[in-house]
């Protein structure tokens, strides 16, 4: 059987783990290439609907990286962030998503090993659950002016 | 404002089973503010709707619309035309929305929220009650300070014995509401107003009276 490789999206805030994505490629340290990074100015900006979009169009598992706590650019976006991700995770959970597949990191700029570790990490953990339970057929959304 | 939480999801995909096009309709007043109901809410409760259902193997298709106010009758006109398309409504307004929609439109109409009671923030993202509503209000003589909605026991001359260090006895996260008002009169130099015995209630104005309708008399058609 071919081997499952799993979609991951990345929430990355700018000043931090999308930079550290940057310094892990300039390093020439290679993660897994499902990972999808989406660049966002601060993790305080990912809210639970871009959370829970990401899981409807079919990603098998999410990841929100910002910066360590107490190094937001923005003061406390990250520690936000965290608080948002737990929301969803309970969501996730109502809908029958396992909640492991969501998880929130934290890094510097310059630890660009770091983050090529956390995308294997989410990658292989995921690979083990398998994909999404809701990916499939995509349904399209109806939205009213 | 009037305050609700969203029911579980299991509830809901309960309600939407035998249906295929759903209109979620939020409210842009009270349940937008306290992250109950808003245009946000819509969208989230589309999405979890959506993918539990697919996970189930069915397909449900879902509307979003949010209206300005959902308990009243012009806003809830403006929505014909998607009711008119949808199986069933599924509604995140409070409980006055709710019936609102229900009342003019024959299609089923299930609550998204249990609408909870008419309070404040207190801080960003809580909420606690602060008006029961009661129809005659004695705030004027309590320091602003309601003995109806903060007090356990709707106490018209409290304390009871069961406050200890300014805390209620049901529990240690519930300040006395009769402790506060002692403060509170206290610190506005009236306490000569606690001296005042307040006369039982008359809870007719309350809902002992039945349903409670305000008539305005120069605006009523
Ligand atoms: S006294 Fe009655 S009207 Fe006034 S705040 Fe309390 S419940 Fe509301
Ligand atoms: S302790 Fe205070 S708030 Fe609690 S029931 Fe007694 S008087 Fe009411």
């Amino acid at each position: 059987m071919e081997q499952f490789e799993p979609v991951i999206v990345a929430f990355c805030c700018h000043y931090c783990a999308y930079t550290a994505a940057d310094t892990a490629g300039s390093q020439r340290l290679s993660y897994p290439a499902g990972v999808k990074i989406v660049r966002v100015p601060c993790t305080g900006k990912v809210d639970a609907k871009h959370l829970l979009t990401a899981f409807e169009k079919g990603a098998d598992g999410v990841l929100v990286a910002g910066c360590l706590v107490g190094d937001c650019h923005f003061k406390d976006g990250n520690v936000k962030a965290a608080r948002r991700v737990e929301f969803t995770k309970k969501y996730l959970q109502e809908i029958g998503i396992e909640a492991e597949r969501l998880e929130m990191a934290g890094m510097s700029a310059g630890q660009g090993k770091e983050f090529a570790e956390t995308a294997t990490a989410i990658t292989e953990k995921i690979r083990a659950l398998g994909p999404s339970p809701v990916k499939g057929k995509n349904s399209c959304c109806g939205k009213a002016a | 404002m009037i305050t609700a939480e969203r029911k579980p999801l299991e509830e809901l995909l309960g309600y939407i089973a035998p249906y295929g096009r759903i209109l979620l309709l939020g409210c842009n007043e009270c349940v937008t503010v306290c992250a109950a109901g808003g245009r946000k809410e819509v969208g989230l409760l589309a999405s979890a709707l959506k993918m539990a259902a697919r996970k189930s193997g069915k397909d449900v298709e879902i509307v979003e619309h949010t209206l300005e106010r959902q308990c009243d009758p012009e806003y809830v006109e403006e929505v014909a035309g998607l009711v008119g398309q949808a199986d069933a409504v599924v509604s995140m307004a409070c409980g006055c929305g709710v019936q609102q929609m229900a009342m003019r439109y024959a299609k089923p109409v299930f609550p998204a929220l249990n609408t909870r009671f008419m309070g404040g923030s207190e801080r960003q993202g809580v909420w606690d009650e602060r008006c029961a509503g009661c129809g005659n209000c004695l705030l004027g003589v309590t320091g602003g300070i309601c003995p109806i909605a903060r007090c356990a026991k709707r106490l018209m001359n409290g304390p009871c014995g069961g406050s200890a260090n300014g805390v209620c006895e049901i529990t240690p996260d519930v300040p006395c509401a009769w402790h506060l008002i002692w403060e509170r009169l206290e610190a506005l130099g009236q306490t000569q107003q606690y001296m005042e015995i307040i006369p039982a209630k008359d809870w007719k104005t309350a809902q002992g009276g039945g349903p409670r309708k305000i008539i305005r008399e120069d605006l009523a058609e």
